[in-house]
């Protein structure tokens, strides 16, 4: 359970992390939401390293016909990584791991939407990753949630993403991608910041249960930092300009 | 009792707490009304409700719409009503409870492509909204021009009891139908007016978050008319 060999120092004897920051730091978060024209609802975040673009359409007819619903709308997402986004070029065609992501983006995200409202509808959600760096699938959730809210589509609450993880035997915040590749565990945590739910949770490595509820405790803090910037996004492209009415 | 002041919500946001209804676009969690759509948050009479900013519309009872009709079945015609669900006008709404699939040629009275003012008669959500033309005000629309706006920005155009569109109306000697969908039909025998008309819906569509834009509007449309 020691992660990779690596020659990077994970985390220095001052505390400090690979990429300078401290152990209960997250990465620099920018999101802004409204970026695209033809789509209902979009976000573009960069979450650290990470790039990411995500398009909402919807609600709009199903189709195909016989996966509509008569009770509800229903959620469909997809999660992609860009040829580019990587070092190696990465195939374009969806992989086991993008089929993955893109279920649980889709789990956490179906708490908070309220698609009752609009039986046999769909609301579908398109998020690519421009450039990758560690903490994609919290980025695309992030993303994703301020881009549903952008389109108009009911919602509980937002949904935060923010990983907590374990390297060089601390427990750390928003892991990055040396950190997951070297280090020894990652928590992933999708969290409804008003409704304190807690919506995604996975666990990559080990940890004792004293670390586990540490690493949900700075988790939990870290999405609450994240959500203030959601926040920030949708008020800036709604509120920013003029008063109220 | 006029309430709060309005806020800028987002969803998640709590609006107030205590004893109030909510209603539109609001959830009530524990003891707490929270907003779940991006909007204006105004509590009113022991309600609390928010007007949206975004979202596209969603049909309700006795909404006056705008549609195109899309297509026909043998029984009714489908209207695209600018939303997520398709406007049902059945063909005995035309011709009359003795309609018959045989006898009567429902292309006749409205092709495809048609516009027609319309009411919405029935939305439950279980079925596509049916709707009607018969009644005041309703059926095809044989000229003017089709204009779209944003379905939230409606109420801003119509103005309080009606004040910003009749101010338009008026002033620019035209007339227009506004569909509750998002979609209006400027008429008017004179081209500039018609013209005017126009540039002050859309001069409407864009400030729509500004206040006293009733003064803009009315500076721009005596402006042009000198």
């Amino acid at each position: 359970m020691g992660g990779r060999d690596t020659d990077i120092v994970l985390l220095d004897e001052n505390g400090i992390r690979c990429d300078g920051r401290k152990v209960n730091e997250t990465r620099k978060v920018t999101i802004k939401a409204g970026v695209l024209k033809n789509a209902n609802g979009s976000a573009y975040i960069e979450f650290g390293d990470n790039k990411i673009l995500v398009g909402v359409y919807g609600p709009r007819d199903v189709h195909p016909k016989h996966m509509s619903d008569t009770d509800t709308g229903i959620l469909r997402c997809r999660y992609h990584m860009a040829p580019f986004s990587v070092g190696e070029r990465k195939n374009p065609a969806p992989s086991r791991r993008e089929v993955e992501i893109s279920k649980v983006i889709k789990e956490a995200l179906e708490p908070a939407v309220m698609l009752k409202e609009f039986p046999r509808t769909a609301v579908d959600v398109f998020m690519e990753v421009l450039q990758a760096d560690g903490g994609t699938r919290c980025a695309a959730l992030t993303g994703a949630s301020v881009a549903l809210a952008d389109a108009g589509i009911p919602m509980r609450d937002l949904v935060a993403g923010c990983a907590a993880g374990k390297a060089a035997d601390a427990v750390i915040l928003d892991v990055n991608n040396e950190e997951d590749q070297a280090g020894q565990a990652d928590l992933p945590i999708g969290y409804m910041p008003n409704l304190k739910k807690i919506t995604l949770l996975q666990l990559d490595g080990v940890l004792t249960p004293e670390e586990y509820k540490q690493c949900i405790e700075i988790g939990i803090d870290g999405c609450n930092q994240v959500y203030e910037i959601q926040k920030k996004a949708l008020q800036d492209k709604f509120f920013a300009s003029g008063e109220k009415q | 009792m006029s309430g709060e002041k309005k806020r800028h919500v987002i969803p998640g946001e709590v609006i107030t707490s205590g004893p109030y209804r909510a209603e539109q676009n609001t959830i009530q969690v524990g003891d707490k009304i929270v907003s779940t759509i991006v909007g204006l948050s105004d509590v009113h009479d022991g309600s609390v409700r928010v007007i949206p900013l975004t979202g596209g519309y969603i049909p309700k009872d006795d909404d006056l719409v705008i549609g195109k009709i899309a297509s026909h079945s043998s029984l009714s015609w489908t209207a695209d009503i600018n939303s997520c669900y398709v406007g049902m006008l059945p063909a005995s709404d035309v011709f009359g409870r003795d309609y018959s699939s045989s006898a009567d040629d429902m292309t006749a009275k409205l092709a495809k492509g048609d516009l027609i003012a319309a009411r919405i008669v029935n939305a439950d959500m279980t079925r596509d909204p049916l709707i009607t033309i018969s009644g005041r005000e309703l059926g095809k629309i044989d000229s003017g021009e089709l204009v779209k706006i944003s379905p939230n920005k409606v109420p801003r155009l119509i103005g309080k009891r009606g004040s910003m569109i009749q101010m338009i109306e008026s002033s620019t000697n035209s007339q227009v139908t506004i569909g509750q969908n998002g979609l209006l039909v400027v008429s008017s025998e004179d081209p500039n007016g018609l013209l005017k008309a126009i540039q002050a819906i859309e001069l409407i569509e864009e400030q729509a978050h500004v206040a006293n834009l009733t003064d803009q509007v009315n500076e721009m449309l005596e402006s042009k008319s000198e």
